[in-house]
């Protein structure tokens, strides 16, 4: 009985390809693969592909491997790999645009917990300004469902006064005003770039 | 009056094939002053020659225009016929019709073969205008300078010395060797290296052509090929080493010890020294950054102030024969030569430049060529590989490769070449010292090219049982007495440490500090890595593009001993061979100045890649710019800069090139 | 000319909550070393992990508002968390191409300019170049600081324009000006766990821990940090890493902006060690600096 065997598919440019090397302005084919980027990161030992292994994917067209990894949401954006590769690639910047490649997609399991937390983040100081931790902590204990999630320190914090009850109360910030704006800007980029597909 | 003939080829079908020649030869019939015109098949052939020869003597010919390839393919031969049949070769004029027009034009007929016609139309109207010309002869001293006393420059300087020519071989440090005397063994043999090289050492000081000047540098180079004069600092020794023995009293008891530079820091030598018990010659010099005498010296010209220290003098005083000399100078030595080798060779590159790898700190982290002087029974421990911090044996040893070489990062790209061999042979070694040593190497390739090296290797792998991972460190740190290194294990695609009792970085090669400035003297080209370059990286890999200079060795680029030692005997062969005539023939096509038109600007001096240009004052007092026509390599680009069109150069003269462009109008 | 006694200060969203301590001592030392903090107004976050990490506009728009904000009040923009002081350097630099300044000038609706005068600094180096003006009242006597830089302040070494990225000096020169032992260890400026405390706690526990063994290894009494992020990770969490690793580590994580107010005399009440988790008053009552 013959297994599955993935296929290499050598395309010269894939889609996540052509827009990770757009991100960081180089050609990912620069890479040797000595794997110096994996032994410097401090979270490569909990990466389903670790960054070498990553770069190795997009090279070889190997996308479906890539939707659905956790390393780039794992990945801390510490930069010790872009700061240490030999061929100065920017790995860190490849992580990056992994990320904002997937963004848009349906999280799978090992990359929801990360989604959720960056998508409460951004909720948290959307309305006010200014990021709202306790607001953050509860929302994302309930929906993540770890109900127990950093609660030890929560009474070491409030002894302490280092955590606000409440969210700020942002004066004069038009921080709405500005997601308004963004979204506004990314539909008409989205549109420009349908209306001059052929 | 000239009677030019044309002589068109038709290069088997390579020019043929693209255009009309029959086109071509009737309107080169049509042009000025052409006699005749004719083709062959293929013109650089002994009946197509002959048929030139015939053509001149039938038709009288005074000019000579062959279209045919590209001159850096024939015109020497070309010119060899023109003159067989009794005219000055210089009389002959190339229009490349074949990588200038067939070869890039096939895909239209029409159009090559009027770009032909035109090509010879300038041709003829060039060749109209010259003049013959004739090669100037100059004498060569046969005497070689060979700079750098490693096992290259000692290679030359025997091979030189052995053909019966007299040499000068120089060298900066004290004693020659070089980076062969630091090394325990050599791969893929495991020769001793001392033991291979020591012989040949002194074979060159007891040569009697060979006269070696130690502690010496180049100060300044000039001339031309045959005939340099180079002027050479000797280093003041402060020993006077036409009446030392080399007893070795003196170093035995000088208390001022500093780091040894042989052991790259690893033991202590005295201020007055040999670098090792081998040294050629086996006598001191005295390290003036470091001798107590030479800094209570200081402190007196300083004013006396603070605390006297002490004067010592202890050398001075048991020297058996009187030979320290404390006002001894550096001196000038002048001297002339005919041909140049540099055989400057390697360093070791500086591993500190790896904060991530410690930068230095960690004194278990060390380099490739530190473990070759832990391993040498003559070296700072006797042979024992101990770590340096605790002088415990490591059980453990981790080797990193590839450091200092193929990382852009930290500006060096390129491959060092012997690493992954040194690295095979340190685990051989340390499993030869140590049968319970386990060594991991850690890789990103193997390359093992040379002859024997890929059975070398396995070796290494087989029977000292290293253990190679793929993947390249990001981070060594201690931890308690070991030293951890942070790899990924990318075979098996997963992060991994490795507890390591020693750490021994593979560190590259490369040239010489001050290569650059040295290169510069001699007006020999460099790259970005200070590497020489060579006259052509396949072809002349011995020859620069300054004639009569030869490069050898690892001042070139990466390599190893054998690949050094060839280059050695290859750049004497050059000079040998340099040497067999009296006298040299120049080539006439160079620049010559109308010293009535010469303003005295000099621009040509500063534009001229050869510094071939001089200038010297006229009886009636001006300045004025003159042409060595030895060093001329006729480029024109002093034609070029020159303001009031002063000077010319001869075979390409201005008259010539704008009656070429004003042929095409008529 | 930019003015090197008044800075735009941009506190961060911890300032008020989880580093109050840090954002009080800055403007105690600051004041004290006769530097003007002028806080921006109306500053938002600056994105940190997250709006970078899903919306790249987004990511640059947040932190280049602040820059906007200290453009107008023509004076260089300091920020004392490392992770802001990053997105910030990071949002100057993408703005120097033309198709992303023009989109965010759109966003903010105001022009955004090629070359901006003023810069981005970090806490850290406004500190150092004010070093000397430091009153040396109490100096840390045998007190061995190991000090945390935290992985983003020296990278991308283009960008963020700070020193060595693998062994920077400037924290231990001050701690040196303040007559204390820097250690040298070699973990200076790796990373803490950063922002996945809330994710994958597990993370945090295992780097920081990693960081104060090695610290503890090279004979640190405390560790000096600059950065809110790092500070929790070390301070907060030190209880739970002792557990996980069944190890009482103690080593208490000090802002060095609590160690210049500590040597430059300052009162220590209002130096707010009382905020950190791990006390540190054991130690510097041992070694007699309170």
């Amino acid at each position: 009985m013959i297994s599955a065997v993935s296929v290499i598919k050598p395309q010269p440019d894939t889609k996540f390809r052509s827009f990770v090397e757009a991100h960081i302005g180089q050609s990912i084919s620069q890479c040797y693969q000595c794997g110096k980027c994996t032994a410097g990161c401090p979270v490569a030992y909990t990466m389903d592909l670790t960054p070498r292994r990553v770069i190795r994917a997009l090279q070889l067209g190997m996308e479906n491997e890539l939707e659905n990894s956790s390393s780039m949401w794992i990945c801390l954006s510490c930069l010790t790999c872009s700061a240490r590769c030999p061929r100065e690639i920017d790995i860190a910047g490849v992580m990056e645009a992994l990320r904002l490649a997937t963004a848009g997609n349906k999280p799978s399991p090992s990359q929801k917990k990360f989604r959720l937390f960056h998508e409460l983040f951004i909720m948290s100081f959307q309305f006010s300004g200014r990021a709202y931790e306790l607001g953050l902590g509860v929302a994302y204990n309930v929906l993540s469902g770890h109900l127990l999630n950093m609660v030890s320190i929560i009474p070491g914090m409030l002894r302490r006064g280092k955590l606000a009850c409440l969210p700020h109360r942002g004066q004069g910030s038009d921080i709405q005003g500005i997601f308004n704006r963004v979204d506004a800007l990314k539909r008409k980029n989205n549109e420009q770039t349908q209306s001059s597909k052929p | 009056m000239a009677r030019v003939g044309v002589f068109i080829c038709h290069c088997g079908t390579n020019i043929s094939g693209a255009m009309d020649i029959t086109r071509v030869v009737e309107a080169a019939r049509k042009m000025p002053m052409v006699v005749t015109a004719s083709d062959n098949k293929y013109t650089c052939s002994e009946p197509g020659q002959a048929s030139v020869r015939q053509a001149i003597a039938d038709n009288k010919l005074n000019r000579v225009v062959i279209a045919a390839c590209s001159p850096r393919m024939h015109e020497p031969t070309f010119r060899k016929a023109v003159a067989a049949a009794g005219l000055n070769p210089y009389l002959l004029e190339i229009a490349n019709i074949r990588e200038q027009c067939s070869w890039v034009h096939a895909h239209d007929r029409k159009k090559a073969t009027d770009k032909a016609i035109e090509l010879v139309k300038i041709a003829v109207a060039k060749v109209i205008r010259h003049e013959p010309l004739y090669p100037r002869e100059v004498p060569v001293t046969k005497r070689a300078l060979v700079i750098g006393g490693g096992i290259t420059g000692i290679q030359a300087a025997l091979d030189i010395a052995n053909a019966g020519h007299e040499v000068v071989l120089l060298e900066q440090e004290p004693t020659i060797g070089g980076r062969m005397a630091q090394l325990d063994k050599t791969f893929p043999t495991l020769d001793c290296s001392a033991c291979i090289l020591t012989p040949k050492m002194v074979d060159v000081a007891n040569h009697p052509n060979i006269r070696l000047i130690t502690y010496a540098e180049i100060k300044e180079v000039r001339g031309f090929v045959g005939n340099f004069k180079v002027e050479i600092m000797q280093k003041a020794r402060k020993v006077d080493h036409t009446k030392c023995t080399g007893c070795g009293t003196c170093w035995q008891k000088c208390p001022e010890k500093s780091p040894s530079e042989f052991d790259l820091g690893l033991g202590n030598r005295p201020s007055i020294y040999i670098p090792f018990a081998q040294a050629v010659p086996a006598k001191p010099v005295i390290d003036t950054d470091h001798c107590r005498y030479i800094k209570y010296l200081q402190w007196v010209a300083d004013g006396e102030q603070g605390k006297k220290p002490p004067e010592c003098r202890i050398c001075e005083k048991i020297c058996p024969t009187g030979s320290i000399a404390w006002d001894q100078e550096p001196q000038t030595i002048t001297e002339e030569f005919g041909a140049v080798v540099v055989a400057t060779g390697f360093q070791v590159y500086d591993h500190r430049h790896y904060e991530e790898y410690g930068g230095g700190a960690y004194p278990d982290v060390i380099s490739g060529m530190q473990l070759e002087r832990l391993m040498n029974a003559s070296g700072p421990t006797g042979g024992e590989i101990i770590r340096p911090s605790d002088g415990a044996h490591p059980k453990t040893v981790a080797f990193v490769c590839c450091v200092g070489s193929r990382d852009q990062a930290k500006g060096r790209t390129y491959c060092s070449k012997v690493c992954c061999m040194y690295t095979a042979k340190h685990a051989i070694m340390l499993k030869e010292h140590d049968p319970h040593v386990q060594c991991y190497i850690f890789y990103i390739d193997v390359r093992a090219g040379g002859k024997d090296f890929e059975e070398f290797y396995l070796r290494a792998l087989d029977d000292a049982g290293a253990i190679y991972i793929k993947g390249r460190p990001s981070k060594i740190y201690q931890d308690g007495k070991k030293m951890i290194v942070l790899v990924e294990h990318a075979l098996m695609g997963r992060p991994i440490e490795v507890a390591a009792d020693l750490v021994v970085l593979a560190t590259g090669m490369e040239p010489r500090t001050g290569a650059d400035r040295l290169a510069q003297k001699l007006n020999i080209s460099y790259n970005t890595y200070h590497f020489l370059v060579e006259a052509h990286p396949k072809l002349r890999p011995v020859e620069t593009q300054t004639d009569g200079i030869f490069v050898a060795g690892a001042c070139v680029g990466p390599r190893d001993i054998p690949e050094s030692v060839a280059q050695g005997s290859a750049a004497a062969a050059k000079v040998v061979g340099l040497f067999s005539r009296d006298a040299l023939v120049t080539d006439p096509v160079t620049s010559v100045v109308n010293r009535d038109r010469c303003i005295g600007c000099l621009l040509c001096i500063a534009v001229c890649p050869y510094k071939a240009i001089d200038c010297e004052t006229t009886r009636d007092k001006r300045v004025v710019a003159v042409v060595n026509e030895s060093l001329c390599k006729g480029c024109g680009l002093c034609v070029g800069a020159c303001r009031p069109k002063a000077v010319d150069l001869r075979g390409f003269t201005s008259q010539q090139i704008l009656e070429e462009v004003n042929s095409l109008w008529s | 000319m930019i003015e090197t006694d008044r800075y735009a200060y941009y506190p961060g969203c911890c300032a008020k909550a989880s580093a109050k301590e840090y954002d009080a001592t800055t403007r105690l030392v600051c004041q004290a070393l006769g530097i003007e903090l002028v806080e921006l107004e109306n500053w938002v976050c600056c994105g940190a992990s997250s709006a970078h990490s899903v919306d790249k506009l987004l990511g640059i728009t947040l932190p280049a508002q602040e820059l906007q904000s200290a453009a107008r009040l023509n004076l260089d923009l300091v920020a004392s968390c490392s992770l802001c002081f990053s997105r910030l350097k990071i949002a100057a630099h993408e703005l120097k191409n033309e198709n992303i300044r023009n989109q965010v000038s759109e966003i903010l609706n105001e022009k955004i300019p090629a070359n901006p005068r003023n810069g981005v600094k970090h806490l850290l180096q406004v500190l150092e170049s004010h070093m000397d003006k430091i009153p040396l009242k109490k100096p840390l006597k045998d007190l061995k600081v190991a000090c945390y830089y935290g992985c983003l302040l020296g990278r991308p070494k283009e960008i963020a324009e700070f020193e060595d990225e693998e062994n920077p000096q400037v924290m231990d020169k001050i701690i040196s000006r303040l007559g204390g032992e820097p250690v040298e260890w070699g973990f200076k400026a790796e990373c803490c766990g950063g922002s996945h405390i809330f994710t994958r706690q597990d993370i945090v526990l295992k780097l920081s821990h990693r960081l104060l063994y090695q610290a503890k290894q090279a004979g640190a009494d405390c560790l000096a940090v600059v950065c809110p992020v790092c500070h929790s990770n070390l301070d907060a969490m030190q209880k739970s890493i002792d557990a996980e690793y069944k190890d009482k580590v103690d080593l208490p994580a000090l802002y060095i902006t609590q160690l210049i107010g500590l040597a430059a005399g300052l009162p220590v009440k209002k130096l707010m060690f009382d905020k950190l988790f791990v006390d540190p008053i054991p130690l510097l009552r041992r070694k007699g600096l309170v």
